[in-house]
């Protein structure tokens, strides 16, 4: 089975995070940057089916050119090799141009599965897979904590709030997923050390035939006019119990709409 | 507003000597410590605990075991990767480094350095994939930094050999399912590759330490240990082939301290940014910062003498007494720093709720294992003045 992987390069969210202040798009260049994590989940499920099933499992990523350590990052886990758009006008592409962004370079690579995280940690979406799944006439199969592969016919448990969805749907397909599919594994040092040697391929925006004013900032359907830092956590509201305490956190718990 | 802290190993950027493999790789140690170790290290220490057969096969799995070492299901890495390694490592405990460095740069480099095919095959895959535990029975009860003068016998019987004797402060054996035993012959010493499962091995292992609690450390007993011809390490000539593996363990242990007096000191910086007293945050008085200031100079030096040693071990130019240079420095000041950093914590210094202590108390195994700081002043002296005061 011929599987792409969608990875992403995310600011670190465990670290601070900012928006920039000439364009407010996110500030790539003063933070740590690592791989979606939910991405990882999708390199690990794509490297269990291709143990399973046979294949070839390529890591398709779209980002600057910082991207590509964590493109190397993600080879090291064990796919075979990466395909890298990387293009100056991509900058602060909306999902509707960077779903046709990887849509065009995914009829490239003709996959029979394209795996990926359900959502980023920066952006948080979440379309991107079904826009990608129009885009390419395919399956959209969202949100999976259970994929299984049975000759050319996927089948998924959609999570949702009460439960999950068995989803059914001939490959080719688009499958993303959460983290309860699977538990990704460490990159090993012999996958470090061999990452280096793996083909890693860059294209540009007319490689893919996509004018430039039909991404970035240029061609995204919605601005960010302006930005400001989050304000300092308050004080709080404290309730002292005077018999009525009870009813007073209830009260503020249903207000919050909490209850 | 205070300005944004700076760990201390960032203070000079020194990220920016190591390649992009390599900071991979130390990041996976990182996160591996975070995830398996970091949470349940203080608890396996109280209880004097070491997981190793839940350890060793995720550390296999990675490729930690023999890292550097070629073939045989071993990574292949590098001396810095694997003294980067060893960093992270020994930032969780001494305990997990010294596991690995046992395993590795002792047992699997002396059966990797000096074995034969065979007793390769038999062992080195398993070793890597840490399936298999190894030790390594050097120092006696009577004889620590003056191995020459060992007890241990091994003796022809036919075509057999037969060993008496006993091994003692030997990291991993109760739990190692194979040990590099080093023994008097008729003619100098000797390396076996021994069983632990064999006739006559015997292992007790020693409770009651202050130190490394979370690492199991035994004695063995040797009585009249059968082994056939081909245990013995046909390469392994004399004492020089056993101190040979030492040279390779202490390169780990300069880095590895490293590790240890980084948490330390990113605990104590965290620690003294928050606790106020007489109004304020004891790190903003002078005297707190300039202890901070120095440790961090210290940490960084030594981090500049590990990864120089580390690019000469890669270069195939080290020598022993460089090696020496960086085992004696890098592990007293980090025992400096851990115990700096202890009188900045105050009455939580000496609390297992931080790391602090634990670390400060391991060091003090380090400093005397794998050569005797005292050993290494005397290895450097002889290089500076061409003049043997060992004895």
């Amino acid at each position: 089975m011929n599987i792409v992987v969608l990875v992403k390069q995310v600011p670190d969210s465990g670290a601070e995070r900012n928006l920039r202040s000439d364009d407010s798009t996110v500030d790539r260049g003063s933070a740590s940057n690592v791989i979606n994590e939910m991405d990882e989940y999708a390199i690990e499920e794509a490297l269990r089916i291709r143990e399973a099933h046979g294949g070839e499992v390529t890591v398709l990523s779209m980002g600057p050119a910082g991207a590509a350590e964590s493109i190397r990052k993600a080879l090291s886990m064990g796919p075979d090799g990466a395909v890298h758009v990387v293009d100056d006008a991509l900058h602060g592409s909306c999902a509707v141009a960077t779903s046709k962004v990887l849509a065009a370079a995914l009829r490239t690579l003709s996959p029979d599965l394209v795996l990926c995280g359900a959502e980023s940690t920066d952006g948080r979406v979440q379309v991107v897979p079904h826009m990608l799944a129009e885009r390419l006439g395919v399956a959209a199969l969202t949100g999976a904590r259970k994929l299984t592969v049975d000759g050319g016919t996927l089948t998924v448990e959609r999570q949702t709030e009460e439960g999950y969805e068995v989803v059914t749907a001939p490959a080719p397909a688009v499958v993303s997923v959460w983290d309860t599919i699977n538990e990704p594994r460490y990159p090993s040092f012999k996958g470090i050390m061999a990452a280096k040697k793996k083909p890693l391929r860059t294209l540009a925006l007319a490689d893919l035939g996509i004018p430039a004013d039909e991404v970035g900032l240029a061609g995204a359907t919605s601005a960010v006019v302006e930005h400001s830092q989050r304000p300092p956590r308050s004080g709080g509201q404290k309730i002292t119990d005077g018999g009525d305490g009870g009813v007073r956190l209830v009260e503020f718990l249903a207000a919050e709409k909490f209850v | 507003m205070p300005r944004r802290r700076t760990s201390p190993l960032d203070l000079i950027d020194v990220d920016r000597l190591l390649t992009e493999e390599e900071r991979a790789v130390r990041d996976v140690v990182r996160q591996v410590i975070d995830d398996r170790v970091r949470p349940y290290v203080a608890e396996w220490y109280e209880e004097a605990f070491l997981p190793v057969r839940e350890l060793a096969p995720v550390f296999g799995g990675l490729g930690l075991l023999g890292m550097h070492l070629t073939g045989y299901g071993c990574a292949g890495a590098s001396a810095v990767a694997y003294g980067l390694a060893c960093m992270e490592l020994e930032a969780g405990d001494s305990g997990v480094r010294s596991l690995v460095s046992v395993q590795g740069s002792l047992a699997m480099y002396a059966i990797w350095r000096f074995g034969g095919e065979e007793q390769k095959q038999r062992w080195l895959p398993r070793m890597a994939a840490g399936a298999a535990i190894g030790c390594f029975g050097l120092t006696e009860p009577d004889h620590g930094s003056d191995p020459a003068s060992m007890k241990t016998r091994a003796r022809r019987d036919g075509a057999d050999w037969i060993l008496d004797g006993s091994k003692m402060w030997i990291t991993n054996a109760p739990v190692a399912d194979v040990a590099v035993i080093w023994a008097r012959l008729e003619d100098g010493l000797g390396g076996f590759v021994v069983p632990m499962d064999a006739p006559g091995v015997s292992v007790r292992t020693i409770g009651h330490k202050l130190s490394l609690r979370a690492s199991p450390t035994g004695e063995i007993g040797l009585d009249g240990v059968r082994l056939p011809a081909s245990a013995r390490l046909p390469g392994a000539e004399g004492l020089k082939a056993a101190l040979s593996c030492l040279t390779e363990a202490r390169q780990g242990i300069a880095w590895g301290a490293i590790g240890a007096a980084r948490e330390c000191l990113d605990t104590t910086i965290t620690y003294a940014c928050t606790r106020d007293q007489f109004g304020k945050p004891i790190a903003q008085f002078q005297l707190t910062q300039a202890k901070l200031a120095d440790m961090a100079v210290e940490l960084q030096k030594a981090f500049l003498l590990a990864v120089h040693l580390g690019r000469a071990g890669d270069a195939g130019t080290l020598r022993p007494e460089q090696v020496s240079v960086g085992k004696l420095n890098n592990v007293r000041e980090a025992l400096a720093i851990a115990r700096e950093c202890r009188t900045i914590m105050g009455a939580n210094g000496i609390s297992g709720d931080y790391p602090v202590m634990r670390h400060a108390a391991n060091l003090e195994s380090v400093l005397t294992y794998e050569g005797t700081s005292e050993i290494h002043q005397l290895i450097i002296g002889q290089r500076l003045t061409g003049l043997n005061a060992f004895a």
